[in-house]
């Protein structure tokens, strides 16, 4: 592995990051929250606090968005983001061996971290789906509960807000798991948390 | 050949044209029990006239809204069969009115639905129990009546005929509405001051929503099992303020607004109370069981395959 140490995360991408980890937390607290709410849960955000929580984190969230699209534009970070599809699936299976069974046998990783290529091909294609594919639907459809009055009202014979909040809460899950895999991969590094010391002072070891 | 047909297409398109600028009225005088002209011909119009006898000439005046009846509401209105003389009466032919008429005893819906058992169903008599435990009745007992809510010349059945909730909630909300959001009417029967409605309800969000999609007396009624329409408005300290009391799966909707079609249908494509879901989304009331199975099997293979994964990691170390 690389010793030398790379500058991989600039300030606006980890005031980004962060923001959006606090955000998508609490969205996500509140969301369910509300999804499951009952009269005596008390373990839960009452429904009137996450409704309001979330409605603010919702706004905030999408505002950090577009600092993210951005900076990916105006800075060469958007690079980083460029699939290159011919050989993916190659790339990919490599990578997901890797993971399944050569990280057990202290193989080399595949793809190492550069100053040229900062995510391997599966950090890639998640990070680009869920910021470029989920991001985008679940914003559209949040704000689009914040002015219902702006949803056609009936679909089908079915509320439309229904196809908008199923839309929504199916997507909020999608992203929920790509979390939960995400704060997991990131603890394949030695030691466990270095990763996370990176996205705070923006070296990589 | 193609001019003509033209022609007749521009015609017929200004027909209609003219058709929406200058509606021809839906209702004409013979719909009206014919003895009703007699009393429409003034009170259906916003002007009257009459003959002064004394000076021998017809005098055109303007009649006060208050007196003025929707001719087409009351025919299509629960009572709209009615002669208007069968609950006011006869003497009213005269014009001037006899001033003796102003003391005229109205009749009570019990007067004539009490005891009927083809009106069984409505529940007239606990309606009425009902409607005495009401706070309008307790602070008005002389002025509040069945009528103050029930319009006379207008009230039709919503909730148990209409299918389309979304028309039963504006019909029961204007109700309300006619008092709480018009103040001649509602300071006949109170020295207070009005009550702004949209102030006292700043705290329920999306308001305008909500008022589309639930009824006041949701909130500020207790729902009864054996009436349709609970009619003990209470006082506002009582009024609903717990969000989850509609927005959880037990919501309190089935049992009020929904109640009607909820007895009808039963799950329907494995939604938590269905029946909302072809007007409204409920959050929270509204969850589909198959997408939380799922969902919550999904999850517990993620935290399996973790935990798999993570116990390589800790022994292949
Ligand atoms: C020529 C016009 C005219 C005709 C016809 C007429 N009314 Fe009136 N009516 C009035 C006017 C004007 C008032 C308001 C002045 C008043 O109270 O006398 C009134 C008032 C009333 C009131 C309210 C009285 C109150 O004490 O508040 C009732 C009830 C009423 N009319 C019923 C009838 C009925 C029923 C008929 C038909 C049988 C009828 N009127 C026919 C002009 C008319
Ligand atoms: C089902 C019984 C019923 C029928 C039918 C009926 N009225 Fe009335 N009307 C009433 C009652 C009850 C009141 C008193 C309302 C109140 O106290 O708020 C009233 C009040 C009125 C008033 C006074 C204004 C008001 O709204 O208080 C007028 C005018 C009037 N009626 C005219 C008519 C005319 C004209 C017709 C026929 C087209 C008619 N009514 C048919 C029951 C009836
Ligand atoms: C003067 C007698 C009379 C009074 C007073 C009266 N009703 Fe009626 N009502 C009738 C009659 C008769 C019918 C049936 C009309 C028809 O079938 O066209 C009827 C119909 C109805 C219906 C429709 C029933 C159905 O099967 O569709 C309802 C609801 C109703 N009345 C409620 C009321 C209420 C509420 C009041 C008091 C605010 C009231 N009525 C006062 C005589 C009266
Ligand atoms: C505070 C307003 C209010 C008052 C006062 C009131 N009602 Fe109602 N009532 C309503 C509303 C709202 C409905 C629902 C109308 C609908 O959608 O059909 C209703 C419905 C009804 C129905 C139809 C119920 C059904 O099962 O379909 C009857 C019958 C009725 N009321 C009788 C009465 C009687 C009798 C009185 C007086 C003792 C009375 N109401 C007083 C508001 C009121
Ligand atoms: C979501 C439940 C809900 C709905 C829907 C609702 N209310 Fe209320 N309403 C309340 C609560 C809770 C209060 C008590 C507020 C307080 O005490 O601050 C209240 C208070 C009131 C008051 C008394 C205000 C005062 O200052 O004394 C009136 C009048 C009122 N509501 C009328 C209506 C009318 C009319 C509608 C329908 C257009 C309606 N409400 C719909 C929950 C509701
Ligand atoms: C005929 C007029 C009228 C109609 C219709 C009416 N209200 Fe009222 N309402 C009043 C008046 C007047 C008061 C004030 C009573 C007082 O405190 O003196 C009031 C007060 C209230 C209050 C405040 C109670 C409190 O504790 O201060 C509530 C809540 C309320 N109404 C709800 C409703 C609902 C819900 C409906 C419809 C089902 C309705 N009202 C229909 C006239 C009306
Ligand atoms: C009387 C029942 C009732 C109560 C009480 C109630 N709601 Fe609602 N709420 C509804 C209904 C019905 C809808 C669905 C409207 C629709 O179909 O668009 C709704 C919709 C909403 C929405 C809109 C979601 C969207 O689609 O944008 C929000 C947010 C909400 N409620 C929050 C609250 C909060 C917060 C409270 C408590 C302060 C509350 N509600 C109390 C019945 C209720
Ligand atoms: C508490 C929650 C989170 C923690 C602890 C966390 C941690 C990390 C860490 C350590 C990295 C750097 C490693 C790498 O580049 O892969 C990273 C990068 C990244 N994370 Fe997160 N993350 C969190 C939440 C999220 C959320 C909610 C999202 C989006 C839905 C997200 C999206 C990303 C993206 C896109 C990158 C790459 C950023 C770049 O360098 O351009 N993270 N995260």
């Amino acid at each position: 592995m690389t010793t030398e140490k790379l500058y991989l995360y600039p300030l606006w991408v980890r005031l980004w990051h962060w923001l959006n980890a606090i955000f998508f937390l609490t969205l996500l607290v509140t969301g369910i929250s509300m999804q499951y709410s009952s009269p005596n849960s008390s373990f839960l955000i009452s429904f009137e606090k996450s409704v309001q929580l979330h409605n603010i984190c919702g706004i905030l969230i999408s505002i950090n968005y577009l600092l993210f699209i951005i900076g990916n534009i105006f800075t060469t970070n958007g690079k980083f983001y460029k699939i290159q599809l011919k050989g993916l699936f190659n790339r990919l299976t490599k990578q997901i061996q890797f993971y399944l069974f050569g990280m057990f046998q202290h193989q080399n990783p595949p793809f190492p971290v550069s100053e040229k290529s900062k995510f391997n091909p599966l950090q890639k294609v998640s990070y680009v789906a869920a910021m470029y594919i989920g991001f985008p639907i679940i914003i559209i459809s949040g704000w689009a509960m914040l002015f219902p009055e702006l949803v056609p009202a009936v679909v089908l014979n079915t509320s439309g807000l229904l196809f908008t909040a199923l839309f929504h809460v199916i997507f909020g899950f999608i992203l929920s798991v790509f979390l939960i895999i995400h704060l997991y991969v990131c603890t394949f590094a030695s030691p466990i948390v270095s990763n996370f010391k990176s996205m705070i002072t923006g070296w990589h070891y | 050949m193609i001019r003509p047909k033209i022609k007749h297409l521009i015609q017929f398109i200004s027909f209609f044209f003219l058709l929406t600028v200058f509606p021809i009225p839906k209702v004409n005088a013979d719909s009206v029990p014919d003895q009703n002209y007699s009393c429409l011909k003034c009170h259906g119009h916003h002007t009257y006239k009459y003959q002064n006898s004394d000076l021998g000439i017809e005098i055109k005046e303007a009649m006060c809204t208050k007196r003025v009846i929707d001719t087409l509401a009351f025919i299509q209105s629960n009572h709209g069969k009615f002669k208007c003389t069968d609950c006011h009466d006869p003497e009213y032919n005269t014009f001037p009115h006899p001033g003796n008429l102003r003391m005229e005893l109205m009749y009570v819906c019990t007067d004539c639905h009490g005891g009927d058992p083809e009106y069984a169903k409505f529940h007239f008599e606990d309606i009425e129990a009902a409607f005495y435990e009401s706070m309008h009745y307790q602070r008005a007992p002389d002025a509040f009546t069945c009528w103050s809510c029930h319009n006379p010349h207008s009230y039709k059945t919503h909730a148990r005929f209409g299918a389309d909730i979304s028309k039963t909630v504006l019909y029961d909300n204007n109700i309300c509405l006619s008092c709480h959001a018009h103040v001649s009417k509602y300071e006949l029967l109170t020295e207070r001051d009005s009550i702004n409605i949209l102030k006292t309800h700043s705290w329920l969000p999306n308001q305008e929503l909500h008022f589309r999609n639930v009824r006041c007396i949701e909130c500020h009624t207790q729902p009864n099992d054996s009436l349709l329409i609970s009619h003990v408005v209470m006082p506002r300290a009582n009024a609903v303020r717990n969000c989850t009391s509609c927005h959880s799966k037990d919501s309190r909707l089935m049992a009020s607004l929904y109640k009607y079609q909820s007895l009808e249908s039963r799950k329907e494509r494995g939604f938590l109370n269905a029946v909302i879901l072809n007007n409204s989304y409920v959050i929270g009331a509204n969850r589909n069981q198959y997408l939380n199975k799922l969902s919550l099997i999904l999850f517990g293979l993620l935290l399996l395959g973790i935990a798999i994964h993570t116990l390589f990691r800790i022994f292949k170390h």
